[in-house]
């Protein structure tokens, strides 16, 4: 088949609670990009201006906890209209800093930060708990790392276009 | 009957927010508000965590600025500590802190805003990002990679990771820089001083064609406050607090950060997380000032490096609406790039730089450590208690994005009235609401905080060591 005539893979990224480091770690394959860009298209995510997510997504890469209302009916949209999902880091897969939160509580939190005039208006509610991605929808590939580094998401992304599962178990890092 | 319209989400800016406007029924703007819809509580749950994991704990606030956070962090531990660290020390925290501003203003103005000044306001929105511009433009786009990739990669080498390296450390850094990678670093920054000029010279070419924006882009008088060095130049590690009015009245100056208490108030508002600052002795209407680039640009008298200085000056002298309008703030980041890359090279070819005393030694000494320096988007502070363990007791982060608050909504709201004019609303309009946001390159994971009283424990003791009073706040 000629590649040029090829349909491009279209890839959403998702950011919810998390720090953006892993969209930077994204951006950090530089000049790889314009090689991927020839094969994938980002019909979603903070770098580009879609603001409904698609009805049908070949890949979402997943920055980030659950923490609020907001991401809560986000991730349930994404998953739906999903085929593969990716955990990307740390705060995806485990919750990690953000989850930092539960031992003392959503209103604790809110108290320390607001007294007693959390705002209210506009603004999404959050949850008792935050929660790793997997604890709310189903997730097909795992990437840990704070962030994962640049090869790593790179390697991903190249293993996926390729149609095969990334076995990523000796380049990823946990934490680091 | 009224109505609101909605931004949900903002694109392009780094973090989550939405833009509302409330519109009459004869289709005039009543009010306009952007609302930050994330709030994360680092303040809180640090507390009883040892004070030295705080800098890579606290870099994980930003994975865009995660640097800016280490190296305030680390300075209020080295308050905790007690000591000067070493000079060199000093001088590589300077270096790494000039290479986040210089990668990070890359992202602003290529990755998130270049599409709106290159591709225009009114562009077809399914082309304009990043992608849109490598498909158009690929020069600009191969300009803006590589610029950014120039400050992540002397990041990386400096600090062994791009994104939350841990080579900041209370005492100064962990480890000496070496000869082959000093070599490596000023190889690439001739590069970047070509391309930020590169991109200077093309900003300035278009600016004609953005005199709307321009005149409603956040243009009003308002403070600037931002640090400057000792004889007032241009300063982001180390100095005193500056704030000018926009018609050049300095109306505070040596201001200490330390002491941030004593003059910035903060209101919350119910309908964002934010919080909004102001300069507590005009209250919150006159009180109003912005940071960042343009304010530090505004606030110092020179850069103090050839390239960056005769920029400033050609600033200043062609564009009046520069103590003004929010739309310049693009052409300070390209100012603050080239400072970036002048101002590194300098450090890297001073004798000293390869020194391996770069760290300080000590237990902690003081229970309350202050630390503040320039983030890309303005000035930041982290201030700790600790208990005599070394566990946090309390800590509080004045984050920059939050001080641009107040004037974000104001140019939300007159962005909204300048053209917003019938009921009929264009995507350009709804995009530009957000472009005069993407101005001010908001951070909104850093963004929220808790300012007010820190709480005070105080213990007397006799001499015989017996606990005679105790007081908590």
């Amino acid at each position: 088949m000629n590649t040029s005539a090829k349909k491009k893979v279209s890839v959403a990224t998702v950011w919810l609670d998390g720090c953006s480091g892993c969209h930077m770690s994204l951006l950090d394959i530089d000049e790889r990009l314009l090689e991927l860009a020839a094969s994938i298209e980002i019909v979603y995510g903070p770098f580009v201006d879609t603001k409904v997510f698609p009805e049908q997504v070949d890949l979402t890469l997943v920055e980030g906890s659950v923490s609020s209302e907001d991401d809560l009916a986000k991730i349930k949209k994404v998953r739906e209209h999903t085929r593969v999902l990716v955990a990307m880091g740390d705060c995806a897969v485990t919750g990690n800093v953000p989850s930092l939160r539960n031992p003392f509580g959503t209103d604790k939190i809110l108290r320390h930060i607001y007294l007693p005039n959390a705002p209210t208006e506009i603004v999404p509610r959050l949850l008792p708990s935050v929660l790793p991605v997997h604890q709310v929808v189903p997730v097909d590939i795992y990437l840990p790392g704070c962030p994962p580094s640049a090869d790593v998401l790179y390697t991903a992304l190249v293993e996926l276009l390729a149609g095969r599962t990334p076995d990523m178990k000796d380049v990823t890092r946990f934490g680091k | 009957m009224s109505q609101r319209i909605t931004i949900d989400p903002v694109t392009r800016i780094e973090g989550h927010a939405k833009i509302t406007v409330q519109v009459d029924e004869a289709g005039r703007v009543e009010d306009a508000h952007f609302h930050v819809t994330q709030v994360r509580g680092f303040e809180k749950f640090c507390e009883g965590r040892p004070f030295t994991e705080m800098p890579s704990l606290m870099a994980r606030i930003c994975g865009i600025c995660p640097v800016s956070h280490l190296i305030a962090s680390s300075k209020a531990c080295d308050a905790l500590l007690a000591v000067r660290i070493p000079s060199t020390a000093v001088k590589l925290r300077r270096i790494l802190n000039l290479a986040q501003i210089l990668q990070s203003h890359a992202l602003s103005f290529f990755y998130l805003s270049a599409p709106d000044l290159l591709l225009g306001m009114d562009a077809d929105p399914t082309q304009r990002n990043i992608f849109g511009i490598l498909a158009q433009h690929p020069e600009m786009a191969r300009d803006g990679i590589r610029l950014r990739s120039i400050g992540q990669q002397i990041i990386e080498m400096l600090g062994g990771k791009r994104i939350h390296p841990a080579w900041v450390v209370p005492g100064g850094v962990s480890e000496p820089l070496t000869a082959e990678k000093r070599e490596l670093m000023l190889a690439m920054l001739p590069e970047s001083r070509e391309i930020t000029l590169r991109a200077l010279q093309w900003f300035k070419s278009i600016l004609p064609q953005y005199q709307e924006e321009i005149a409603s882009f956040a243009n009003f008088p308002s403070l600037f406050l931002g640090m400057v060095g000792a004889e007032n130049e241009l300063e982001h590690y180390d100095g005193s607090w500056r704030l000018v009015r926009s018609d050049g009245e300095v109306v505070a100056d040596r201001l200490d950060p330390l002491q941030y208490q004593s003059f910035i108030e903060e209101k919350v508002e119910n309908w964002t997380y934010l919080k909004s600052p102001f300069y507590k002795p005009l209250g919150e209407r006159e009180g109003m000032y912005r940071v960042g680039p343009l304010a530090r640009l505004l606030v110092s008298e020179r850069c103090g490096t050839p390239e960056a200085d005769t920029e400033r000056e050609e600033m200043l002298a062609t564009y009046k609406e520069v103590h003004t309008g929010s739309f310049f703030y693009h052409y300070a980041r390209l100012i603050e790039m080239l400072y970036a890359s002048e101002r590194m090279e300098t450090l890297l070819r001073e004798s000293d730089i390869l020194d391996p005393r770069v760290r300080a030694h000590a237990e902690p000494n003081q229970l309350e450590g202050i630390g503040a320096s320039e983030a890309p988007r303005g000035s930041l502070i982290h201030h700790y208690t600790i208990d005599e363990n070394g566990l946090i007791r309390s800590a509080n982060l004045i984050i920059a994005t939050g001080h641009n608050n107040l004037a974000m909504n104001r140019g939300v709201l007159q962005v909204a009235q300048r053209f917003i004019l019938d009921s009929h609303i264009t995507d350009g309009t709804l995009n530009r609401l957000e472009a005069v946001i993407r101005a001010f390159d908001p951070c909104l994971s850093c963004s929220t905080h808790a300012l007010g009283e820190m709480p005070l424990h105080v213990q007397v003791f006799n001499p015989a060591g017996d606990l005679v009073n105790e007081r908590i706040r």
